[in-house]
């Protein structure tokens, strides 16, 4: 679960700077995507990086996702009365939304994959093969830009909580100062993460980018 | 001081069980939980009912017994034991909940008692060290850094009382796990069998029924002798280590 966690943490921080390459225009933004595709030539065939990528992220998914429904059976089977009263006193939101929130993510992993890249979606301007207009065009749409936004308050409190939990499950969070540390890089990387992929679409809603 | 409970009742592990509501006048605020219940008690046996069956041993808040939610709160809103609760911490005609621990591993005996030997058959699968008898060896004769002893000492304080279980959203015993690995871990005379008491450990709790750890942390905000997260980061790295020799 840590393990796989921890690949998605590097993945979207990659996910993310590439997005961010919408600023720079239409041409550096394109570029990037065939830059990726031509990474490792001639070591590795076209698109041979890419793909790469891809297994071990579907292969970190489908971990990721055993994992977490065994630990949400594991809880619903040891504890089948509920309490009648029952507070949460110290824990934080985002603790308590991996699985809700998890499940948002995964729904929002399978909407984002047909809209650009299995199905290339584009209610708005017709099919394209051009990753930058399908992006503008799609977020002119100003629902599809809500089911972004939706999915990144999902990852940034996913984040707060799931990186701090990798270094408790990885044992690295052995004093309080290991414990501060992967506590405030969650909050970080959780601001970071779900604020950066944010941007780009909220600028293409006020016609920042177009 | 004047309070309205309701208090779990089953008569047995059978029995479906319910909240029944009470009402109880002239407490003191000096009385503790359990005293405020000896007075219900009291009251109960005096009109021919059935008395609340419900657990405690020292009152001093060293045994572990006296394990009550109350009001949503293992041990109620201090952090203590039940024992060491008073109702000065309650306003006067408060409504009080309370209920048993719950949790899988933990079957309710009777009333508000569970059975919490799912804790014993963790230690006995692995939370001790094996020590020749005979002789006592000299106190220096094994030395034992201070920064080791001290968190050796500040863990050892776990009384074994399950509010960790209780408090946690998954029903995990990983803060009573983790404070026995951390103890024993730190000494020198627990190295001997410091993988197979992790692995052993492990094992058996999950065969008890307890729930996976999501460092979520209720637990340590319930313990009664503030155990912190950090021994279940410790715990992780123990099992990582004894899986890496082959455990
Ligand atoms: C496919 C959708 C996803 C689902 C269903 C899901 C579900 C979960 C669940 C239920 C946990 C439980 C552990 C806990 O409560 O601490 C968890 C942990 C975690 N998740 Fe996800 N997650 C998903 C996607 C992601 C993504 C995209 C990332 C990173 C960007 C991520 C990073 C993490 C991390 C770092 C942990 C902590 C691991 C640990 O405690 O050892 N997850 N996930
Ligand atoms: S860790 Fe704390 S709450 Fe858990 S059993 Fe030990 S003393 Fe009780
Ligand atoms: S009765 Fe012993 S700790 Fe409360």
């Amino acid at each position: 679960m840590a393990l796989t966690g921890l690949i998605f943490v590097g993945y979207v921080l990659a996910h993310m700077y590439g997005n961010l390459k919408a600023f720079a225009g239409e041409a550096a933004f394109n570029g990037y995507a065939e830059h990726l595709r031509e990474l490792g030539e001639p070591l590795l065939p076209y698109s041979g990086f890419l793909w790469i990528a891809r297994v071990v992220l579907l292969a970190s998914l489908v971990l990721h996702v055993y994992a977490a429904v065994t630990l949400w059976r594991r809880a619903r089977a040891a504890r089948t009365t509920k309490y009648v009263v029952k507070k949460n006193k110290h824990s934080s939101v985002s603790s308590h939304w991996m699985r809700w929130g998890g499940l948002t993510l995964l729904l929002f992993i399978v909407w984002h994959l047909l809209n650009f890249t299995v199905g290339k979606v584009n209610p708005q301007g017709g099919p394209t093969n051009n990753p930058y207009q399908l992006m503008v065009d799609s977020f002119e749409v100003w629902w599809l830009t809500l089911i972004y936004l939706v999915a990144m308050v999902a990852l940034g409190l996913h984040l707060h909580h799931g990186v701090w939990s990798a270094g408790q499950t990885l044992g690295l969070t052995n004093s309080v100062r290991q414990r501060v540390l992967w506590k405030r890089a969650g909050l970080v990387l959780a601001v970071v993460v779900a604020g950066g992929f944010s941007l780009v679409p909220i600028s293409v809603l006020l016609g920042v980018i177009s | 001081m004047k309070f309205t409970l309701k208090i779990w009742r089953q008569d047995g592990p059978q029995d479906p069980g319910g909240i029944r509501t009470y009402e109880l006048d002239e407490v003191s605020e000096d009385m503790s939980f359990l005293e405020m219940l000896d007075v219900l008690n009291e009251q109960l046996i005096a009109g021919d009912e059935e008395p609340i069956v419900f657990d405690h041993d020292c009152r001093e808040g060293i045994c572990g017994s006296c394990d009550l939610m109350i009001n949503g709160e293992a041990h109620g809103p201090e952090v203590t034991t039940t024992c060491q609760l008073h109702m000065r911490s309650f306003h006067d005609g408060e409504t009080i909940t309370v209920e048993p621990w719950r949790a899988t591993a933990f079957p309710v005996i009777k009333d508000l008692m569970v059975d919490r030997s799912a804790f014993d058959r963790i230690i006995a699968s692995g939370g001790f060290v094996s020590v020749n008898t005979g002789a006592a060896p000299d106190a220096h004769a094994t030395p034992v850094p201070k920064e080791n002893a001290d968190r050796a000492f500040d863990v050892a304080t776990c009384i074994g009382c399950g509010a960790c279980v209780a408090a946690c959203p998954n029903g995990s015993a990983s803060l009573f796990l983790g404070a026995k690995i951390t103890h024993l871990g730190e000494l020198p005379q627990g190295q001997a069998e410091r993988d197979s008491r992790v692995a052993g450990m492990v094992a058996q709790h999950d065969h008890e029924g307890f729930g996976g750890c999501t460092n979520i942390g209720e637990c340590t905000s319930a313990c009664p002798k503030g155990i912190p997260l950090d021994v279940i980061s410790q715990l992780n790295k123990d099992l990582r280590t004894a899986i890496k020799h082959g455990h």
